[in-house]
């Protein structure tokens, strides 16, 4: 088990070291100059240009680029924005409204994913399964800002249940409406997830022979059967949690929830290199982190399968 | 009481149910919420929408609008302009006085005024201003406003370290007075003082200038309160401010939002008092959702479209052709159209509110006319090509009119007109810099100080670093060159009226329509909101409700 582990944080360094430097030669391959663009359609003083670009260290080979930025980074220097303020601050704001705003859509999708695609699974075939199976096409086949206005039209201006907008980006409350709005899809496809495994394991020889054991259908469902469903579902979930993390351009606009999707869209705009290359190496360690963790959850879920 | 609500395509007939049995009533402009009614609270705080400013704040570094609206309730400067006619208004100068030839000013300012930490405004704290600002290693992006003042090139090199840390042509006389000395004659040099980069420092800021601009101290109408990064900037009403525009309320918090439609729908529900611009997706409704609150003005920008000169088509083109293609163009119709009156159509290369703007400066050219539109085509020789296309941004709401052009124009003269589409802004602008435009660009300009000489001098003059199409005119550069140098600033207008004319005939750009502000107010506000002629409220104006 330890050694699988550190095999796998080892073969980690490639693939990050790969991974930044792709977002970052492509940073810089899209047309535009972010000095230049601060004057918009004015015209730019070519000296205060020159000027700042060496501030910023964009006159430099881009090899040279590239190095400072990795010898900086693991200083744990994630470099400056062209507003003057460090990355990593910039960051530390975005990162944890996500993160929460990630726990929020995740609870909802494990909660209601979960219990309809158990209850459909169960029914297999009758009135309840062909209800959800209905009502997760619906919501798969929406778009994510259709969802988001509709949930916001509803909820916020007809209702006045939630507040229309996010104030305070930390506010968990309020990230509930856009938390909803971000769990709907992948909770659609949770349940459809975990509907075909309920239904599939239902037939399943350890069924049977816990039926024939005499043990109660409560234990037969809690334990033996949710559990031996949920390998493919954790799967769903683990690289859904990346998905959160990073995907949720749309909804935090919508919403107006200060996290790192919007972070990252302002930083493309505005071409800031090193605010996208820093997003994108947290993204890249969290998604890596998340496979393990994953990988490893398998072992717990199915005591079939081992590490060496 | 509920007013007319717009009918969302999206409410289903369940939704349409549930909104019945709600009663809403937030959007009602009667009874209580009468926007004329109440009484003013002197103390009352305004919400107003700001997105993050990019720089610190510090005055000459506020490029884009979002800091510059911030760093004018903190700063108070030496002139204003007042809205609708543009004249020059004094605010801590006394009085601005030029020699015969405009060459030197002499700078009066009132005395006794204070920073917002006590400390006393004089001549000094505005020369060291902008002798840092003007400094070319200080990183300010609007460091070459101070490139009329005589030593300027040795504080900003065009290349290599600053050979002084002074401009030469700025001295000191007393307390409250001094001199600065241009480089030439500049008869509207007074005018070009009321924008944001001309505001006095404190010495504070010269010890931490990026400190500072965390936490700027000003001699404004309001005092810098908090800035909690991408959440809100606070400011308060500053009780020893002696300018003109005292705040008529208690200060205001910008609040960040992050997009047009979330700020548009916080406002619907009172939670913000003022947003920017209404969102394109509710440009055709904004004014039945929001009634009596919701904000029309027109403000002094202009969009064109430009002929890039240095392409084969339009390199020895017949100016006939352009006007042609310039009458081809149905303006009333799109503004009224595509644009939801979002924007007026233009007569004049100046936009209105600009001292010097001439109704009717173009006539024939700017007026929907296909058979005259297809004649002067032909006259002209034709388009080389018999196709032109407009390039734009495709990250900003341009694609709709620049398709509407371009129909028009297709239909009236039968040249065919594609619109040629960037992905976003930093794109076009990198082809417009390098001169890769493939036939024509989509050009705008916001005013920087309201004189008609700006509109001009300044993006067609052959040497004027805004001119990105190549245009030169020899007659033009002469008349803009004599007019800089004129006795008084009405001659300069005048003579830069008559290089309008040049422009008329020669048509560098052809322009579209003037721009206008589609916003609104909330119900706290009392009356409406004022704006000043670069589109933005003015702040200290606005009263608010006593609740």
């Amino acid at each position: 088990m330890g050694r699988y582990v550190a095999r796998r944080l080892l073969q980690m360094i490639p693939v990050f070291i790969g991974t930044t430097l792709i977002i970052f030669l492509m940073v810089h391959v899209l047309p535009g100059d972010p000095i230049r663009a601060m004057w918009g359609d004015k015209a730019a003083d070519p000296a205060q240009v020159a000027s700042l670009r060496h501030e910023f260290g964009l006159d430099q080979p881009l090899w040279k680029q590239y190095i400072d930025y990795m010898v900086d980074l693991f200083k744990g220097d994630f470099g400056k924005t062209f507003g003057g303020r460090p990355v990593s601050e910039e960051m530390g704001m975005a990162f944890p409204v996500t993160l929460r705003l990630a726990a929020v859509a995740l609870t909802i999708e494990i909660i209601i994913g979960i219990g309809l695609g158990a209850w459909a699974g169960l029914k297999a075939g009758r009135a309840a399964d062909t209800g959800v199976l209905i009502f997760t096409l619906i919501v798969i086949s929406m778009p994510v800002f259709v969802l988001g206005y509709l949930a916001r039209f509803i909820f916020a201006d007809e209702l006045g249940w939630l507040p229309p907008n996010v104030q305070d980006s930390m506010n968990l409350q309020q990230l509930l409406l856009p938390g909803f709005v971000l769990a709907m899809l992948s909770m659609a496809y949770v349940a459809r997830l975990t509907r075909t495994t309920f239904a599939e394991n239902l037939r399943a020889d350890y069924m049977r022979t816990a039926l024939a054991k005499g043990l109660p259908r409560r234990r037969i469902v809690g334990v033996h059967l949710l559990r031996n469903s949920l390998i493919p579902v954790v799967t769903f979930l683990g690289t859904d949690v990346g998905a959160l993390v990073g995907g949720a351009v749309v909804t935090e606009g919508i919403f107006n929830v200060q996290g790192v999707g919007n972070l990252l869209f302002k930083a493309l705009g505005q071409r800031e290199g090193t605010t996208i290359v820093g997003v994108v190496t947290i993204f890249v360690l969290v998604i890596l982190l998340i496979n393990l963790l994953v990988d490893l959850l398998y072992a717990v879920l199915d005591p079939r399968i081992r590490y060496a | 009481m509920r007013g007319a609500q717009s009918a969302k395509w999206v409410a289903l007939a369940a939704v349409v149910a549930l909104a019945a049995t709600a009663c809403g009533g937030n959007d009602s402009d009667s009874g209580s919420n009468d926007m004329n009614k109440g009484t003013a609270d002197p103390n009352g705080i305004l919400t107003a929408q700001l997105s993050e400013p990019q720089n610190p704040l510090q005055p000459a570094n506020a490029k884009e609008s979002q800091g510059s609206r911030v760093l004018k309730q903190i700063f108070a400067g030496l002139v204003d302009y007042e809205p609708g006619t543009g004249k020059l208004v004094y605010v801590n100068a006394e009085s601005v006085t030029p020699n015969k030839d405009s060459s030197v000013w002499t700078v009066k300012l009132k005395p006794g005024w204070k920073f917002h930490n006590g400390e006393t405004v004089t001549a000094k704290s505005y020369v060291d201003s902008w002798n840092w600002s003007a400094n070319v290693e200080n990183n300010q992006t609007n460091s070459s406003w101070f490139q009329d003042i005589k030593g300027y090139s040795d504080v900003h090199p065009d290349k290599g370290k600053p050979k002084a840390d002074k401009m030469s042509g700025l001295k000191v006389v007393n307390d409250n007075e001094f001199k600065i000395e241009l480089n030439s004659s500049v008869s509207y040099f007074a005018y070009k003082l009321g924008y944001d980069v001309w505001a006095p420092l404190p010495t504070g800021f010269f010890k931490d200038p990026k400190g500072f601009g965390e936490k700027p101290v000003g001699n404004g109408p309001y005092k810098f309160i908090s800035w909690d990064h991408k959440k809100m900037i606070k400011v308060r009403k500053f009780d020893g401010y002696q300018g003109p525009n005292k705040a008529k309320n208690g200060g205001i918090d910008f609040k960040n939002y992050t997009t047009a439609d979330a700020a548009y729908s916080d406002l619907r529900s009172n939670n913000l008092d003022w947003i920017e611009q209404v969102p394109t997706t509710a440009l055709t409704n904004y004014k039945t959702d929001l009634g009596k609150r919701a904000i029309d003005e027109e403000y002094s920008a202009v969009q064109s479209i430009v002929p890039a000169f240095y392409t084969k088509q339009f390199k020895d083109i017949d100016p006939k052709v352009i006007q042609g293609l310039s009458m081809a163009i149905d303006r009333d119709t799109i503004t009224k159209t595509v644009l939801h009156g979002s924007r007026t159509p233009a007569d004049s290369y100046v936009a209105r509110g600009v001292l010097g703007y001439k109704a009717g400066a173009l006539k024939e050219q700017v007026t929907y006319d296909p058979a005259k539109a297809k004649s002067l085509i032909k006259e002209g020789g034709g388009v080389p090509g018999n196709k032109i296309s407009i390039q734009y941004n495709a990250d900003q709401d341009h694609k709709p009119w620049v398709d509407a052009v371009c129909n028009s124009i297709r239909k009236a003269t039968g040249v065919d007109c594609v619109g040629d589409s960037k992905p976003d802004f930093q794109a076009d602008l990198n082809a417009r810099d390098k001169h890769q435009v493939k036939s024509m660009y989509r050009g705008g300009w916001v005013l920087d100080y309201p004189v008609n000489s700006n509109f001009m001098r300044d993006l067609y003059g052959s040497k004027a670093a805004g001119n990105t199409s190549g245009y030169a005119n020899k007659q033009f550069d002469e008349l803009a060159a004599k007019a800089d140098k004129a006795a008084t600033l009405d001659e300069t207008v005048k003579l830069y009226q008559q290089a309008e004319q040049v422009l008329a005939k020669d048509m560098p750009a052809i322009p579209l329509w003037f721009y206008k502000v589609n916003s609104g107010q909330s119900n706290k506000v009392l009356g409406k909101i004022p704006y000043g002629q670069d589109g933005d409220p003015i702040f200290t104006d606005v009263q608010v409700k006593k609740k």
